[in-house]
């Protein structure tokens, strides 16, 4: 299969927008039908399958311009009310073909606060680009305009050229609010409230702050420096940030409430336990959590195998369960640290795979081997408790189920042994357990998921919750839109509150106040 | 943050350190450890009990074993070095209550958690009767501390150096022989050990809470690395324990687990150890 280069990318684009013309040509949607969409420039497959970097690339300009210019700029903008979080889809496009990056970048953090982390991480194919017109004209979401990789391209212009602003914050108010967790949910409350002039302090149990972005996302699908980034622009506006803190066990929730003089809590902890398939094997050695494999490898960086003091598996053949998104950053991360064979098993087929469309075409082309239709019956070990295979079962597809997916049913006597010496399991979280059992009164659901209100706000008075440890296992996009209602909730609390709370010397630190 | 205020060897290989670690401190039950590291980009997080704790002074007390190449780089560090990174405390606290008579069974470096335990157990009115082993008398450690704690103390010996010359299930089997028998037991010590109490204590019905060391990442449960099989169903020693009813533990597959990354971690070690050796012969020479 023959790969495009980057290079001849951008000259085709180059050609292509020169046939077009210059400015903002007034194009009737036919002519915008014609224009070829334009694919990802991604590392060449053979390359990128021993290193860590970057697999897609980004846009040039041109390229943006061009797929800007796809764009019906239709009245009813389908693509908003597929956003979880409304953004101007239609706005910042029209900004691109303008040339405008700067003023597109502002429309889409009028209400995104990560456009770099969700330009690359958005399931978009199902949510904006699936009501895109373009594609329903087309009939193909995979032509639908690429909102995500323009989304990328004006955060990725506005980083690269130093123009991130770190934005305004009001004057103290002498409010604190605590934020546990430094994952998409908690960086966007942190943002949004310290913006209002409260004080905050996020709360992190790793030794960095980032969440599933740093210890789960794997530096080729979202570079580390990235997050980084969002992370130092937090600090700038004056958020702290408390690493090595569990809350729960370092510090009880409801005493650093009623104690530490907290005004509000926002808890986005993630999810944070790993399922397992509750099958015969589990528990030998070379049987993992995905969760533990991509933090070893990412956040605790055992991928540099000279210099990392944390171990990870060699493996030679290596399974992985699931058709997630993480199942594909397992077994794509297998692949780099150098197994030879890399199986990735589902039991339903390509078309249930949550997993983006793109992570599976990247995993494909970097030659994971995908079994649909089978799943994992036990794990075989030897003596020494180590693992020698997998018996697998075929399955076939039934009724829909009550997610609309159709079920999957075994086929009996269909086993067979699959010869791998790794597992890894990518079925999914559950609720971590450790807030609920030391916190008394915050309510739960019985997935141990913390129940809320329509504004984020728990049991707990002045407590509210946000992302994956109230969806179970979602998006980041998601967990970035409920970290802004509980924001939104916890702000208007703050302002209705009877003011002033005497101001701390923390109001010091605060450049913008005047005494 | 995390500053060694004082540094003590307590055997060839076994180090105390008493760290400054206020939240730690005030908050620690016995029972429950930290995870540390020492480099924040390519360090290993590694799980450590707590042996102790003031929370007046605001510091706990880890002692441990130079085992592997983190072990090795914390015995290397002075007092007034820190501690990078300390996260704690973790684990669900121990179960104290008046059980009666409890016997502690403490074997070489497992002595250090069972300390804090111990003296809790003591204070909730339980007789206690301790059982210390190691292989030989320089590895024995907070014999004294232990010894102030005991209504009985019984210590034992591989190699006969020091008390009596036997494994500590030896006088555990006679404890639990005795009418009335013990109520409880508590084993700490090497997973071996553990096992062999739990196998011991077993035909009498006595109870054995054992307290399980195993590879964390994490250590908030988030990567399911430390699961051990008991009772037949998969629990967390990071969130579920880190002790567990010793009869239900499936003590082998929890060995082999720990040995999933053995030939790496030598590597390691032998590698740092050359290291320091080399640093070590280098200062002398100038």
């Amino acid at each position: 299969m023959s790969h495009p280069t980057p290079q001849q990318l951008a000259d085709q684009a180059r050609a292509a927008l020169k046939r077009i013309g210059p400015g903002c040509p007034a194009l009737k949607p036919k002519e915008r039908l014609a224009i070829p969409p334009q694919p990802m420039p991604a590392q060449d497959p053979q390359s990128r399958r021993r290193n860590l970097r970057e697999v897609a690339l980004g846009y040039t300009p041109e390229q943006a311009r061009l797929e800007a210019l796809r764009c019906w700029q239709c009245k009813n903008a389908a693509c908003v009310a597929g956003c979880p979080v409304c953004i101007n889809i239609p706005g910042f496009i029209q900004a691109i073909v303008e040339g405008d990056f700067q003023r597109s970048v502002d429309i889409i953090k009028e209400v995104s606060l990560l456009p770099a982390v969700c330009g690359r991480v958005c399931p978009q194919e199902g949510q904006c680009q699936l009501t895109c017109t373009v594609g329903k004209a087309l009939k193909d979401v995979n032509q639908a305009v690429s909102i995500g990789r323009l989304e990328r391209f004006v955060a990725d212009w506005e980083r690269e050229q130093g123009r991130v602003q770190v934005p305004p914050v009001k004057p103290a108010t002498g409010r604190k609010v605590a934020v546990v967790g430094s994952g998409p949910a908690g960086i966007t409350v942190a943002a949004d409230v310290r913006r209002e002039g409260h004080t905050v302090t996020i709360f992190e149990a790793f030794h960095k702050p980032g969440g599933v972005m740093v210890y789960g996302i794997p530096e080729f699908r979202l570079p580390k420096v990235i997050v980084q980034k969002e992370v130092e622009t937090l600090e700038q506006m004056g958020v702290k940030i408390h690493l090595n803190f569990v809350v729960g066990r370092t510090r009880k929730l409801l005493d650093q409430l009623e104690q530490d003089g907290f005004d509000a809590m926002f808890i986005g902890v993630g999810a944070g336990l790993p399922k397992f398939m509750n099958i015969p094997g589990e528990n030998l050695v070379g049987v993992f959590s995905a969760n533990e494999y991509l933090t070893r490898a990412n956040l605790m960086r055992a991928y540099d195998f000279e210099r990392a003091d944390t171990p990870i598996f060699r493996s030679t053949r290596v399974a992985v369960l699931g058709g997630g998104n993480v199942a594909m950053d397992a077994a794509r991360m297998a692949v780099r640290l150098g197994a030879q064979e890399v199986h990735l098993v589902y039991r339903r087929t390509e078309v249930e795979m949550p997993a983006r469309v793109e992570e599976v075409a990247h995993a494909k082309e970097e030659g994971v081997i995908f079994h649909i239709l089978q799943n994992a019956k036990r794990i075989l070990g030897d003596a020494a408790g180590r693992v020698t295979g997998m018996e697998c079962l075929r399955y076939e597809l039934g009724a829909p189920d009550a997610s609309g997916r159709r079920r999957p049913v075994e086929i009996p006597g269909s086993e067979f042994v699959m010869d791998v010496d790794t597992v890894i399991c990518a079925i999914g979280n559950e609720a971590n357990p450790l807030l609920r059992q030391t916190t008394a009164g915050l309510v739960h659901n019985k997935w141990g998921n913390i129940v809320t209100d329509e504004n984020q706000k728990t049991s707990l008075d002045g407590v509210y919750a946000g992302g994956d440890i109230v969806l179970g296992a979602a998006t980041v996009i998601l967990a970035m839109g409920q970290g802004r209602v509980a924001a939104a909730a916890i702000n208007q609390r703050l302002a209705a509150q009877d003011r002033p709370k005497v101001l701390p010397l923390e109001g010091a630190e605060n450049p913008e106040i005047s005494i | 943050m995390n500053r060694i205020l004082k540094k003590t060897q307590l055997s060839d290989d076994v180090f105390q350190l008493r760290v400054a670690a206020p939240l730690i401190a005030a908050e620690r039950k016995p029972g429950q450890f930290v995870i540390l590291q020492l480099d924040s980009d390519f360090g290993e997080r590694i799980p450590l009990t707590i042996a102790d704790a003031d929370a007046g002074e605001g510091s706990i007390t880890l002692i441990f074993q130079v085992v592997g190449k983190t072990t090795h780089r914390l015995a290397d560090l002075h007092e007034g070095d820190c501690i990078v990174n300390l996260l704690g405390p973790l684990g669900q606290p121990t179960h104290i209550a008046k059980f009666g008579t409890v016997v502690a069974v403490g074997g070489g470096i497992g002595v250090a958690p069972l300390y804090p335990i111990t003296q809790a157990l003591r204070q909730a009115g339980n007789r206690i009767i301790i059982i210390m082993g190691a292989r030989t008398q320089r590895l024995l450690i907070l014999e004294r501390e232990m010894r102030a704690l005991a209504d009985e103390f019984i210590l034992c010996t591989d190699d006969g150096s020091c008390g009596r010359k036997a494994l500590v299930t030896e006088p555990l089997k006679e404890l639990c022989a005795r009418v009335p028998k013990p109520d409880l037991v508590v084993a700490i010590g090497p997973p071996v050990m553990m096992k062999f109490c739990a196998e011991t204590t077993r035909p009498f019905g006595v109870p054995i809470v054992v307290s399980l060391n195993t590879i964390m990442v994490d250590g908030t449960g988030m990567c399911g690395g430390c699961r051990v099989t008991v009772g037949g169903v998969t629990r967390f020693v990071c969130v579920d324990g880190p002790e567990f009813d010793g009869h239900q533990v499936d003590f082998d597959n929890m060995m082999q687990r720990l040995s999933a990354y053995k030939k790496l971690e030598d590597h390691a070690y032998d590698q740092c150890h050359l290291e320091q050796e080399i640093k070590r012969q280098q200062e002398a020479a100038s």
